[in-house]
């Protein structure tokens, strides 16, 4: 019906053409003013938590393995839509009131930072106890061990898998509408409701966001390719 | 230089080192020999402390661990610097050229100037015969090349005694002399080392004192020739005639 129309009606594709062609500016805004900043952010306050998150897991010290687990336990076992409306609409009632961009980086970046500790600490223990022991015979502490021996052995090992999750972030940061942040999603909904060109606006959104991802993942194979350089190629 | 008195190691209920007692002189080289699962690796990584031994003393130059209690951790990383252990399988650092390899425990560790540690890893690689591989990463290193980076990676830190847990039985048979030549020359400049090896011909070239380890304890002691053409203990001749044995297949 729809494609219908437009072929047997020029002016309604002259109609849909005119509101692709003036809401491709506001879509892109919304993207470049909060769903990439948003997932930037996001991402690296995350990556930061997991890190911390992982090592309590694996460190020795009983109570820290505790709290990582239950901080896990939950972001994994709650809704992120959930999460974000205990963060903007909840918190409120207990006197805390966040603005929408903030709540949604908070929301995010907890999110992130429980999935990707489970990422990091996989590679970690992946990483071979000879590698901990080689640190260990020329003299290095735990810490020293960690950051130029493991860690970036272990990061090359969770580029595919974080490359998810980064991925998996610029998607749900569209539900940062939800809770008013003006990110690409909320402002193509806010331009259909006013033209009611839903089919439109909407594939114009997902067509965007499919841009980002298919340039992330070029960047994800880069990177890859870098850390590779010390792998026998097979 | 070295002083180990009743040193014990257990791994839950099962005793793997009952009661070592060692004595190494500065510049000696001492060669441990026995049967697989007798416990040489645990007693070497019990000299370096990569396992806690369950009791006894190690004496190093000096600096003394009492196993009889906990030791901090200060304690462990400053006594483990006395000693470098040499691996069976190597174990570089794969995301580091052969060069960043020797530099890591200067640079990192002592924190010694990049510039000294760069020159003093170009030293000891140009000297274990790896001058052409320094830039190289380890997987584009043959295992012969690999093991004389570990050793110029241990000899880097300037320990006061080198541990070889079996160095040279990872290698095809033709890289094994490279690496041996090398650990023969350390000896001669006067190195302190125990080395855990069953290449009898190394052992009767360099080694002061040859052990044979069994079931966690030192059955017998004394020089090469002693141990290897005169053995006293009946354990140490089944040994000696299986790996003998071994060798003429
Ligand atoms: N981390 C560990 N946990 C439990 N048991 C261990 C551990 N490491 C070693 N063992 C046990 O201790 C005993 C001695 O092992 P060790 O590796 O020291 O023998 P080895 O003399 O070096 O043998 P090989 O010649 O095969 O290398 C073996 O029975 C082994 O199974
Ligand atoms: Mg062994």
């Amino acid at each position: 019906m729809y494609l219908n129309s437009i072929f047997t009606n020029p002016e309604r594709l002259e109609r849909l053409l005119d509101i692709a062609q003036s809401s491709f500016l506001p879509l892109l805004e919304g993207a470049i003013q909060y769903t990439i900043p948003l997932t930037l952010i996001s991402f690296t306050i995350g990556l930061v938590l997991a890190t911390l998150t992982a090592l309590a897991r694996i460190s020795t010290i009983k109570i820290l393995q505790i709290v990582a687990r239950i901080y896990v336990s939950i972001i994994r076992g709650t809704p992120l839509l959930v999460q974000l409306s205990i963060l903007f609409y909840g918190l409120p009632t207990v006197g805390i009131t966040l603005e929408p961009f903030t709540a949604a980086i908070l929301g995010f970046s907890l999110n992130v930072g429980a999935y990707a500790s489970e990422v990091i600490r996989a590679a970690i223990l992946s990483i071979p106890k000879g590698q901990w022991e080689a640190a260990n015979t020329i003299g290095m502490t735990y810490s020293q061990s960690l950051k130029r021996i493991i860690l970036p052995q272990a990061s090359r090992v969770s580029i595919p898998p974080l490359s998810n999750t980064f991925i998996s972030l610029v998607k749900d940061t569209s539900l940062a509408s939800f809770i008013l942040v003006t990110e690409m999603f909320r402002r193509a909904q806010e331009i259909a409701a006013f033209n009611y060109e839903f089919l439109l606006l909407y594939a114009q959104a997902g067509l965007l966001y499919w841009i980002i991802c298919f340039l992330l993942s070029l960047v994800q194979g880069r990177l890859e390719n870098r850390f590779d350089r010390y792998v026998a190629k097979t | 230089m070295i002083a180990i008195n009743n040193l014990h190691k257990s791994f839950g209920d099962l005793e793997v080192l009952k009661g070592i007692d060692l004595n190494v002189e500065k510049g000696q080289a001492v060669v441990v020999i026995g049967p697989s699962g007798s416990g040489k690796t645990t007693f070497l990584r019990c000299l370096n402390i990569l396992e806690t031994p369950t009791a006894g003393t190690v004496a190093i130059d000096g600096h003394v661990a009492d196993f009889s209690k906990p030791l901090s951790k200060k304690k462990i990383t400053e006594f483990r610097k006395q000693s470098a252990m040499v691996f069976q399988h190597y174990n570089l650092f794969p995301h580091m050229t052969a060069l960043e390899n020797v530099m890591e425990g200067p640079v990192t560790v002592q924190k010694i100037d990049k510039q000294k540690a760069r020159a003093k890893a170009e030293d000891l690689l140009v000297k274990v015969g790896l001058k052409e591989k320094m830039n190289e990463y380890p997987f584009q290193l043959s295992g012969g090349q690999q093991q004389r980076v570990g050793i110029a990676r241990a000899l880097a830190l300037e320990p006061k005694v080198m541990l070889f847990d079996e160095p040279t039985s990872a290698l095809d048979p033709e890289l094994v002399g490279e690496v041996l030549q090398v650990m023969k020359e350390l000896a001669l400049e006067g190195m302190t080392m125990v080395v855990v090896t069953h290449e009898m011909r190394f052992a009767k070239g360099v080694a002061d004192e040859v052990l044979f380890m069994d079931a966690g304890r030192i059955i017998e002691r004394g020089t090469p020739q002693e141990i290897f053409d005169n053995p006293k203990e009946e354990r140490t001749k089944q040994f000696l005639n299986l790996i003998q044995k071994a060798d003429t297949i």
